[in-house]
């Protein structure tokens, strides 16, 4: 070999002193790694709560089918919000495509007679669509996705009212379940299993698919990579901008969906629906443990914060108390979530 | 403007003070064996600026070359080029026998080159084993139910950080709780793992207290022992001399000589850095050493400790 000094024998079994410090991890200390620890909390503390001061009704199928179908909606967002906020982004504009997808699909049927499996399919196309366009902006421009999606918030909203009122010179629209050969998507997205409704059945399999994808599935790793640093993942390889691209085509998905099963759950569809549930959504994340840096948290938690918040809403309706607390009640919940959260991480990290 | 027009008119602002030094390459090592890397007249220029002029090292196989100079010297940029973030704007680059243009550090990293950022390789909030395989990440199943196959992960990152002398609880154990020099060793042992031939590492010890540097060091020469072609990238020539085979110092964008270790000692190298101006005596200056080696040797820190192993 060509090195002008003799390389120096290997010394296995020494090692530096500084690497070779382990310490016990306690239970405890496992426990407290879990992202989704403090959402846990949040359903039992509000639940509890709740069974206690809301009545008798609360604790009973018909009071946990409301607050089920409360969270439903919004889970099915959160779910996949929160694989985008993992990856370090965030979508303002899903409030606005539920309301955007809802008339959609309600102008095509009500107004152009177009059969109602198609007017689905083409509502959920225009979300993943729109999802794509979000994240090539993102891409392209290098802008935040915050930004972004904040004008997408204002530009969908606004095109829906105006394109309504263009069309039908309303900014409501009825009429949806009279439309023949509704029964296949009335089942899909508005039967009731008892007092359970079928948005429920859709909130648990895309929670499901999702925690799947985050944990047990390499594009889960390039989430957490993307938005835990996006030159470390770029440097090994990852395809960071079609990671981007492709979950901001499940937020756009999701809440077509949301609107979708709104709409045919109603038979009709108002342009103002899904307002405010682009920041629900976020708070949901939140609560579930996710950071809102990214890089690190749970699809489970989202699913925990969205059943907090359906527990939340509804135990307030079902103490009698005036609803307008819920806002009040919603914002504190947010900051301990935080709070939490925030301290459950610095022990994650703290957990050798 | 693009790089191409600067290039027509090269930088006649740049005083060319360190050429008879340039011109004197290093000697080829005896016997058959071929440069990894070799640079020709490597130069890049930034609007108008020149970021490196006439660059020419060797990268051999088992050899830890040293790439050294004060901040600005443009150290980044070269490494830059040998990663295929930047491209040369004059001069060759030749890899494994054939002359190469990297478009971008994938095209690189497949061609068996692996750069080591100083913080910019290992994401903390995700565990050791999926940074470890992160962008390879090994499955199993078939089509859309092909899952990431963490058993195979877990175990393999944990052999492999064994074999470095690095014992981990479990390799679930977010990286984040990895000290500094850890995370530089995980991503070393990443980067062996995956097939590099020529190794990268981009001030694997500044941020680094005494005892981890010595640790990282140390892997390094088990690295280059093991056949690979390193490049270190590091103002500190207390550690860079006792891990280095042949050190390339940069001044201004300018290589101011590349040497091999038994035609300087630590003392040159140190004022060829500080300085420049004294290029001409540097090879001649070989009993200079004596007074100055006790001086250099109190304050070397890590790699002191590992010369004197």
């Amino acid at each position: 070999m060509a090195s002008v000094s003799p390389p120096a024998p290997p010394r296995p079994g020494r090692h530096p002193d500084a690497m070779d410090r382990i310490r016990p991890l306690g239970p405890l200390q496992r426990l407290l790694r879990r992202p989704d620890l403090g959402a846990v909390l949040g359903v039992l503390v509000s639940w509890g709560l709740f069974a206690l001061v809301g009545g008798s009704s609360f604790s009973t199928a018909d009071g946990a089918a409301s607050y089920l179908a409360d969270a439903a909606g919004l889970g099915i967002l959160a779910a996949t919000v929160a694989l985008l906020m993992i990856a370090g982004q965030f979508d303002l504009s899903v409030g606005s495509m539920i309301g955007a997808a809802g008339m959609l699909l309600a102008i095509l049927v009500v107004e152009f007679g177009v059969p109602a499996w198609l007017a689905v399919i083409v509502a959920l196309l225009f979300g993943a669509g729109y999802g794509a366009l979000n994240g090539w902006l993102v891409v392209r421009t290098k802008l935040p996705s915050f930004i972004v999606t904040l004008a997408g918030l204002f530009v969908l909203r606004g095109l829906t009212i105006a394109l309504t009122r263009l069309i039908t010179g309303r900014t409501q629209v009825g009429g949806v379940d009279d439309v023949d050969g509704g029964s296949l998507v009335n089942t899909l997205f508005a039967a009731r299993i008892g007092p359970f409704s079928a948005s429920v059945l859709w909130w648990l399999a895309i929670t499901a698919v999702c925690a799947v994808v985050l944990s047990q599935t390499t594009f889960g790793n390039w989430l957490a990579a993307t938005g835990g640093n996006e030159d470390a993942a770029r440097n090994s390889g990852v395809p960071i901008n079609r990671v981007k691209i492709v979950t901001f085509m499940l937020t756009g998905l999701a809440a077509a969906l949301v609107g979708v099963i709104q709409v045919v759950e109603a038979g009709s569809a108002d342009t103002l629906r899904g307002q405010m549930k682009e920041f629900e959504a976020v708070i949901a994340v939140v609560i579930g443990g996710t950071l809102l840096t990214g890089g690190y948290g749970s699809v489970i938690g989202a699913a925990l914060g969205a059943l907090t918040f359906g527990i939340v809403r509804q135990g307030i309706f079902f103490t009698g108390a005036d609803t307008d607390w819920f806002q009040v009640v919603l914002g504190v919940f947010l900051m301990v979530a935080v709070l939490v959260n925030s301290w459950l991480r610095t022990r994650a990290l703290k957990a050798r | 403007m693009t790089a191409e027009d600067v290039t027509a008119q090269p930088a006649t602002a740049q005083p060319v003070t360190a050429q008879p030094v340039t011109a004197r390459p290093a000697t080829a090592p005896a016997g058959p064996v071929e440069p990894l890397v070799q640079l020709t007249n490597i130069c890049k220029y930034f609007l108008g600026v020149t970021a490196l002029e006439d660059i020419n090292f060797p990268v051999y196989p088992g050899e830890v070359m040293c790439l050294l100079g004060d901040n600005g010297a443009g150290k980044s940029t070269l490494i830059k080029i040998l990663s295929g973030v930047h491209q040369q704007d004059k001069g060759t680059y030749w890899f494994d026998g054939q002359a190469r243009r990297f478009t971008s550090p994938r095209e690189a990293k497949a061609c068996g080159i692996a750069t080591v950022y100083q913080d910019l390789s290992m994401i903390p909030l995700m565990s050791i084993s999926r940074n470890f395989w992160l962008g390879s990440e090994p499955t199993r199943g078939v089509g859309p139910l092909r899952f990431f196959d963490g058993p195979t992960a877990r175990r393999v990152a944990r052999e492999e950080l064994a074999r470095i002398g690095i014992r981990i609880r479990d390799a679930d154990q977010l990286v984040g709780t990895l000290s500094g020099g850890e995370r530089q060793c995980v991503a070393i042992a990443r980067a062996k793992y995956f097939g590099a031939k020529l190794l990268i590492l981009d001030e694997p010890t500044s941020a680094l207290g005494v005892r981890e540097a010595r640790g990282v060091l140390r892997y390094v020469r088990q690295a280059r022992d093991e056949g690979l072609g390193v490049v270190l990238i590091t103002h500190n020539v207390n550690h860079a001399y006792p891990v280095g085979d042949r050190f390339t110092v940069l001044g201004h964008g300018h290589s101011l000589g590349t040497f091999t270790k038994d035609e300087v000692s630590r003392e040159d190298v140190l004022e060829l850095m500080a300085g420049g101006e004294d290029l001409a005596d540097v090879g001649a200056d070989d009993g200079a050493d004596d007074g100055a080696d006790a001086g250099v040797d109190a304050g070397a820190g890590a790699g002191g400790e590992l010369a004197d192993e």
